[in-house]
């Protein structure tokens, strides 16, 4: 006990004798899940978190796979991939990265209890070559295991074995672990202290295998939930820097000298969703589904001035699309970024031709939790369609209380953002949302809009492994989406970094994750 | 009196079991915590497996029955979303919150105590009116706004007081304290007043009123008519009779202010239960919200019962009252 005190003394003295410690106040939306990566599927938690661990590659500031503890990888087979991994890289408690590592933090990340299990999909098993090889079987042939392998972090297998944390936690069992509460990784940072809900300290990590790009010592993370006062705490200075700053503050953040903005367009894109089932589910229309029909959907599109909605319910800082994925995305294409233009006459007219010249009623599911400033989009695009002759009816709930009924298909149009994270690639939405309920594919079509063209371009898409041919493939199911008109795409949503000026420079990619190892202090 | 204290008893434990229902049962139309644990990549049958793990399967009855054994030996589960132990997180929260509470509570006695003396002894003065005036605003201004307000003049402008926060805070054992450092104490002043505006409105009402009733006593007059300095009179005599009635509404409304620093501490991020719980809807934490609300409710059940059990210690004839059922009458 004594030797800590002394211990700390030092510490304290020495940190005060050198230069003074560069500490960046974090001040975010809400809180992370726990220390344990593993813990909770959220890309927040994991974003945070990627601080402190690392997986075998990563993203970079532009969203490009790049090594990180793995130099190189092969594949061997189309189902074998070998990865040739870091040497004299170090764990926080000094030791040292191995295969072994590797090969338990993947059992215990795809253990049927993990709850991340899903985000490494294809994996079947892997195996130790040497100290510094490991190979990874996949179920078929996949495309994606390294988009995959991005957010699975690696942690020390003696530290697990130390702390009985080899197996995930389990909140079926009540199994609770160590790593909830603790953390050793590799990343440019360490966990120094934790406060839930009130303050999480991390430190350099000055044996950190990779030359930092940022000058930051200390980083204290706070989550400040009300954004209110979030921005009393920027204004006032008790914060550096914040990654989600309110849109309807951004003018007023702008204005103090102190702080600047960052503004740019997540990657996730917002549209409509139609029921295309055999019938709706609150309608004045019974039999039949009037979205079934073409001209249908092409008259609700038309009918939506987006430059209006572009301008008021999202405050000019969307960026409108006709596109389901933005053009960071592999699968993005320009010419599908084109948008059916505003046509109000048009709708009307479509309309009367598929037999509803005095329009229809349907219910419009959205959420008031969810997508940037969601209510207002939504309010204003029922006015749009109304003013087309059509009558909807607003359904506004927190998404806790609209999600169960999204799920059952009771709904007759929804809002819907897809972001394609952690993949980044528009597989994702492809096999997720377009593809038809079948097997593991088209968990979240839950209005049927299935096309086997689509399916089948999927499918193909799911198992080639030469980039461009699969670009084309998923290009071309895009493609006839758009043309079926099967959703209604409005914009990517906008997202606004703030900061002091104590921070002189970082990176803000479209993924919306804070890489404070790329950022640089006055 | 030993029946008296089991019947009082077993009222409660019939209270705390309604209350364990209705959090129950509520719970049921809240929403599905699957679709919010799983990310956009997670497969169907990852989906109904998670499920099953949960328990989510299972019956109603199933579920609550079980919900109920657990909770009657202290075991809330494990957090769905952070995999901590439920009753380990809640008491992690509960100093955070008691503090401001206690707080709070002095400040209510230490200002309404005085302003209602103030203003029952001169009544019909500009300054009593004022108040009385004023205190109706305070009753009437949502605490959410008024946290905002003084964030916006203590915090942004003057910068005198932090936003956000409890400050740095000493670990003695199991229980966490801001007081005992200065950094501590300056983050408890806003979420303090802040909280307390509505009490010392309450307060102040109630001395008033009790004391404009005990100073049209006789004995305040006989006082009077002694010659006593009107010092004497009105803190010695008349104060001192206003005050049980006066302890007893603090006591019952520490249920209340814990109940309800659930604003305050949203507004100024205070780590308490309060945050703990807003967050816990967000992400349809069911154990965490459940375990709050039994928490919550326990705390007001203890101390009316303890409330009730004073009266009947100091008043025999409530005891045979509650005995008879004649207690129900009143």
């Amino acid at each position: 006990m004594k030797k800590a005190w002394l211990l700390a003394a030092v510490a304290a003295f020495a940190l005060t004798g050198a230069t003074e410690a560069k500490t960046l106040k974090w001040g975010a939306a809400r809180e992370i899940a726990s220390l344990d990566p593993y813990s909770y599927g959220e890309t927040f938690t994991l974003a945070v978190l990627n601080h402190v661990y690392e997986g075998l590659v990563r993203y970079t500031g532009d969203l490009k796979i790049e090594p990180a503890l793995a130099e190189s990888w092969e594949t061997v087979s189309p189902t074998v991939w070998r990865f040739k991994l870091r040497q004299g890289v170090k764990f926080h408690n000094g030791n040292p990265f191995t295969a072994d590592d590797v090969i338990a933090s993947l059992a215990r990340v795809t253990h049927e209890t993990s709850p991340l299990k899903g985000n490494l999909p294809a994996y079947k098993s892997s195996k130790k070559i040497d100290d510094h090889t490991v190979e990874i079987e996949v179920n078929g042939p996949y495309p994606l295991l390294l988009n995959d392998l991005t957010n699975i972090f690696i942690f020390d297998k003696e530290w697990m074995e130390a702390n009985n944390s080899l197996l995930p936690t389990d909140s079926g069992k009540g199994v609770k672990g160590y790593a909830t509460d603790n953390a050793n990784g590799t990343g440019p940072f360490k966990v120094e202290s934790r406060r839930a809900d009130a303050k999480t300290v991390f430190v350099k990590n000055p044996g950190w295998w990779d030359k930092p790009k940022h000058n930051i010592d200390v980083i204290e993370f706070s989550p400040i939930t009300s954004s209110s006062t979030r921005v009393a705490a920027l204004l006032s200075g008790e914060i550096d820097y914040t990654n989600v700053a309110p849109l309807q503050d951004l003018p007023r953040l702008a204005a103090s000298p102190d702080v600047k903005v960052m503004q740019t367009n997540e990657l996730r894109s917002v549209f409509f969703a139609l029921n295309l089932g055999d019938k709706l589910i609150e309608s004045d229309v019974t039999g039949k589904n009037p979205f079934k029909d073409i001209r249908v959907r092409e008259a609700l599109y038309r009918a939506i001035d987006i430059d209006a909605v572009h301008k008021r319910a999202m405050r000019g800082l969307s960026r409108n699309t006709g596109a389901l994925v933005a053009p960071a995305i592999p699968g993005y294409e320009p010419s599908q970024d084109e948008r059916l233009p505003f046509d109000l006459n048009g709708a009307k007219k479509l309309l009367a031709d598929a037999g509803y010249p005095n329009g229809f009623s349907f219910q419009i599911n959205c959420q008031s939790d969810s997508l940037v400033n969601e209510e207002e989009f939504c309010q204003a695009v029922a006015a749009m369609w109304a003013r087309a002759g059509l009558k909807p009816n607003l359904s506004m709930a927190p998404r806790s209380q609209q999600t169960p009924k999204r799920v059952k298909g009771e709904f007759d149009v929804i809002s819907f953002g897809w972001a394609n994270e952690p993949m980044i690639d528009a597989y994702s939405i492809l096999v997720q949302v377009l593809h038809s309920k079948s097997g593991t594919s088209g968990v979240f079509n839950w209005g049927n809009w299935g096309d086997p063209r689509i399916d089948a371009l999927i499918d193909k898409a799911g198992v080639e492994l030469d980039t461009p041919k699969r670009v084309a493939l998923m290009r071309e199911a895009l493609k006839i989406a758009k043309q079926e008109q099967l959703f209604i795409p409005l914009h990517q949503q906008p997202m606004a970094w703030a900061m002091r000026n104590t921070v002189a420079s970082t990176v803000q990619a479209s993924d919306n994750k804070p890489r404070l190892w790329l950022t640089v202090m006055k | 009196m030993p029946a008296f204290l089991f019947k009082r008893l077993l009222n409660a434990a019939g209270v705390m079991l309604a209350v364990a229902f209705l959090a129950f049962l509520i719970f049921r139309f809240v929403g599905d915590p699957v679709e919010l644990m799983l990310n956009e990549q997670a497969s169907q049958q990852q989906r109904d497996e998670l499920r099953v793990r949960l328990g989510l399967d299972k019956g109603f009855v199933l579920q609550y029955a079980t919900f109920v054994g657990n909770a009657v030996r202290g075991d809330f589960g494990i957090s769905y979303r952070n995999q901590q132990d439920v009753f380990t997180l809640i008491s992690e929260r509960f100093p955070a919150t008691f503090e401001l509470v206690l707080v709070a509570t002095f400040l209510s006695l230490a200002v309404g105590v005085p302003l209602g003396v103030y203003t029952a002894i001169r009544r019909d003065s500009f300054v009593a009116k004022s108040l009385q005036f004023v205190s109706v605003l305070g009753v009437s201004l949502p605490s959410f706004a008024l946290g905002i307000l003084f964030i916006l003049i203590f915090s942004v402008t003057l910068q005198w007081l932090p936003a956000f926060g409890r400050g740095e805070v000493v670990q003695i054992g199991w229980w966490s304290t801001g007081l005992l450092t200065a950094s501590g104490r300056k983050a408890l002043i806003l979420p303090g007043i802040t909280l307390s505006l509505f009490q010392i409105t309450l307060v102040m009402r109630l001395v008033r009123a009790e004391m404009l009733e005990t100073m049209r006593t006789d004995f305040i007059r006989f006082a009077r008519a002694r010659g006593l300095p009107s010092r004497a009179v009105h803190f010695g005599h008349a104060l001192r009779n206003c005050l049980m009635p006066v302890i007893t509404v603090t006591g019952l409304q520490i249920g209340n202010l814990i109940a309800f620093a659930l604003v305050t501490e949203t507004v100024f991020q205070w780590p308490g239960m309060g945050m703990l719980f807003v967050q816990a809807v967000t992400f349809v934490d069911i154990p965490v919200m459940a375990a709050y609300l039994i928490v919550v409710s326990f705390i007001f059940v203890t101390l009316n019962t303890l409330v009730d059990l004073t009266y009947a210690w100091v008043d025999p004839r409530l005891r045979e009252d509650a005995l008879t059922g004649g207690a129900n009458a009143r």
